[in-house]
């Protein structure tokens, strides 16, 4: 049984969602959607374990042995993205249940917990396989479902955002099955460590360029890299508020994952690092996100799209990391896909328990006034989690915007730590927007009665809250394995 | 002319690609848009195929006479991709539906006048 631990970890929420569909009941969808999830939450911890104490799992799919058959593959890296994306899925499990309950018909639930499986599978065996074109199919699992997740919406504005998303998702997924195409076909092989190894002896370097620059535009498409992010706002904005959670939190990291993978586990480093100027092109790119969505997000009205905005920003933040290409800069990166995930799943959660006492109207910033009268713990969790964002010392943020300045110093490059700075700077005005809001500002006239959200909402909100500290102050898990996965990933690690 | 001769499959390739990126950009029609899609989706079908083929080459078994085969698994990663290009485009049609429901055109510059 625990060899089969890989597969398991795929298989248990792909299987959940046909058995979903079968049965159509409300509350066994919630109860199966809610088991698998945890489920999957233990099996991605006892694999990261095992890969910290023994190095990485490889797992053959029935046996056929890599680089033939299907390889699963276990190591730092997709440990710990593994362990992401079912910790945010068995924190937004359970808050489905209410919240659906005010955003979606009742007898649309099951497809809603359906869906959700099937992405949680997809985005599970993307970072699990080592296999290029396998890595396609559950790409578009993943995006298949998250595309119906988001037209679900109640808003009309939601299809329209779920038909964009669709569109680029689509281009963006098409365009890395070109760029695997063109390395199969250099390399005759669709096994990530057998393409690594085979690429070095690969005389031909144009048809591997052409394919780098495909797979970077797809999986940049995927990830919302500046300026690809047009489908993102809207998609967070109009998608059903657990939604907005699991994807925030999970998606687009799952995305950097891939390009990780491929920059430093598929292509050679050094020929990308060297005369192609990729480096000089991710700063550029990560600093115009960081500071113009920061500059957008100060503007927005509506407080999800506010935030999605902020996403926007947060991810040029990942990848400076990847165009920093050092110890520092990547530890601050890998550790920012687990910071900003649960910063931000914890923000939408929140917003979600909003959106429900409000009856299911979109979140305004003037929905907000006397919030910290009205729902004084939901006021607080944002507070926390907007400081976590900003990155204020003891929150998680600061952890790996620290990691991201070192970075950029040993670097020698002083004046990206300025920018650093100056993006968190206008993170800070808009965050102080929303805690002016909450706390200043008297509730208006006709504002929904004081009172929380449901306990079971708040208690998952709550408890992502508190993991934004905690990572902020105990860091052996999220930096310890950002770590491992850095060193894993320029060469030497496991 | 062994530019073009010899690597047609890649020219027809890159054409249906251009085209059909062309067209998802270009048109303001969201089915329109869909067909585009479509066609640069076939575009990465032939780019698989197109070297899995060998002229003269056979199917994989064994056999006396036969020394020179096409390679298979070209085949078999398209037919995946091409489940899942069906599934996209089927997701895509059911939206362009729902949209109409919901805003009564399926034009983009009309659909994007209406407020909320």
């Amino acid at each position: 049984m625990p060899d089969h631990l890989p597969a398991l970890q795929v298989v248990l929420p792909l299987v959940a969602a046909p058995l979903i569909v079968l049965v159509r009941h409300r509350g066994f969808a919630w109860l199966a959607t809610t088991a698998v999830s945890y489920t999957c939450l233990v099996i991605s911890i006892l694999l990261a374990s095992r890969v910290a104490s023994g190095g990485a799992i490889s797992y053959a799919i029935g046996s056929w042995e890599p680089p033939w058959g299907i390889e699963y593959r276990v190591d730092a890296l997709s440990a710990f993205v593994l362990v992401l994306v079912s910790l945010t899925a068995s924190f937004v499990a359970p808050y489905a249940h209410r919240s659906l309950a005010a955003e979606v018909r009742p007898e649309r639930h099951y497809v809603v917990y359906a869906m959700y499986c099937l992405c949680l599978a997809g985005l599970l065996g993307i970072t699990i396989t080592g296999d290029a074109f396998n890595l396609f199919v559950f790409l578009e699992i993943a995006s298949l479902a998250m595309y119906v997740l988001i037209a679900l919406g109640t808003r009309r504005k939601a299809l329209v955002a779920a038909y964009q998303y669709m569109l680029m998702g689509t281009v963006g997924a098409t365009f890395y099955v070109i760029g695997v195409g063109l390395l199969y076909l250099m390399t005759g092989t669709l096994n990530l460590a057998d393409m690594a190894e085979r690429l070095r002896t690969v005389d031909e370097v144009r048809p591997v360029l052409a394919a780098l620059a495909f797979i970077t535009v797809g999986i940049g498409l995927k990830l919302a890299l500046f300026p690809l992010h047009q489908w993102l706002p809207n998609a967070y904005a109009y998608a059903p508020s657990m939604v907005t959670a699991f994807l925030a939190a999970t998606a687009t990291k799952v995305s950097v994952y891939v390009l990780l993978r491929f920059y430093f586990g598929v292509f050679d480093p050094s020929a990308l690092y060297g005369p192609l100027h990729t480096r000089e092109v991710f700063i550029a790119l990560s600093v115009a996100a960081m500071i113009t969505a920061s500059l957008v997000a100060l503007y927005e009205q509506d407080v999800k799209r506010l935030f999605a905005w902020s996403s926007v920003a947060q991810i040029g933040y990942i990848t400076l990391g990847i165009g920093l290409a050092n110890q520092a800069g990547l530890t601050g990166s890998i550790v920012h896909l687990l910071n900003h995930g649960v910063t931000k799943g914890a923000i939408f959660v929140l917003l979600g328990g909003l959106a429900l006492r409000g009856a299911g109207a979109p979140v305004t910033m003037a929905g907000l006034a006397g919030l910290g009268q009205r729902m004084p713990l939901t006021a607080f969790g944002l507070v926390i989690a907007g400081l976590s964002l900003v990155g204020v010392p003891g929150t998680a943020g600061f952890i790996s915007k620290w990691y991201l300045i070192t970075g950029a110093l040993e670097r020698g490059q002083w004046w990206l730590a300025a920018v650093i700075v100056g993006a968190s700077i206008i993170a800070a005005a808009y965050v102080w927007r929303v805690v002016e809001a909450v706390y200043l500002r008297p509730a208006p006239a006709g504002a929904p009665a004081a009172g929380e959200a449901p306990s079971g909402m708040l208690a998952a909100a709550l408890g992502m809250v508190i993991l934004c500290v905690y990572f902020g102050i105990e860091t052996s898990f999220s930096v310890g394995g950002a770590r491992d996965a850095a060193l894993l990933l320029l060469g030497g690690g496991r | 002319m062994s530019v073009i001769a010899g690597h047609l499959g890649y020219w027809v390739t890159i054409f249906l690609m251009v085209a059909g990126l062309y067209m998802l950009i270009a048109r303001t029609n969201l089915l329109k848009k869909l067909v585009g899609l479509a066609i640069l989706q076939s575009s990465v079908y032939l780019l698989y195929i197109a070297p899995g083929k060998l002229i003269g080459g056979t199917a994989p078994i064994i056999a006396d006479g036969f020394a020179v085969y096409s390679n298979p698994l070209p085949h078999v990663l398209i037919l995946t991709a091409i489940v899942v290009g069906v599934a996209t485009l089927a997701l895509g049609l059911a939206l362009v539906v729902r949209i109409r429901e919901a805003y009564g055109s399926i034009e983009e510059d009309e659909i994007l006048e209406q407020e909320d």
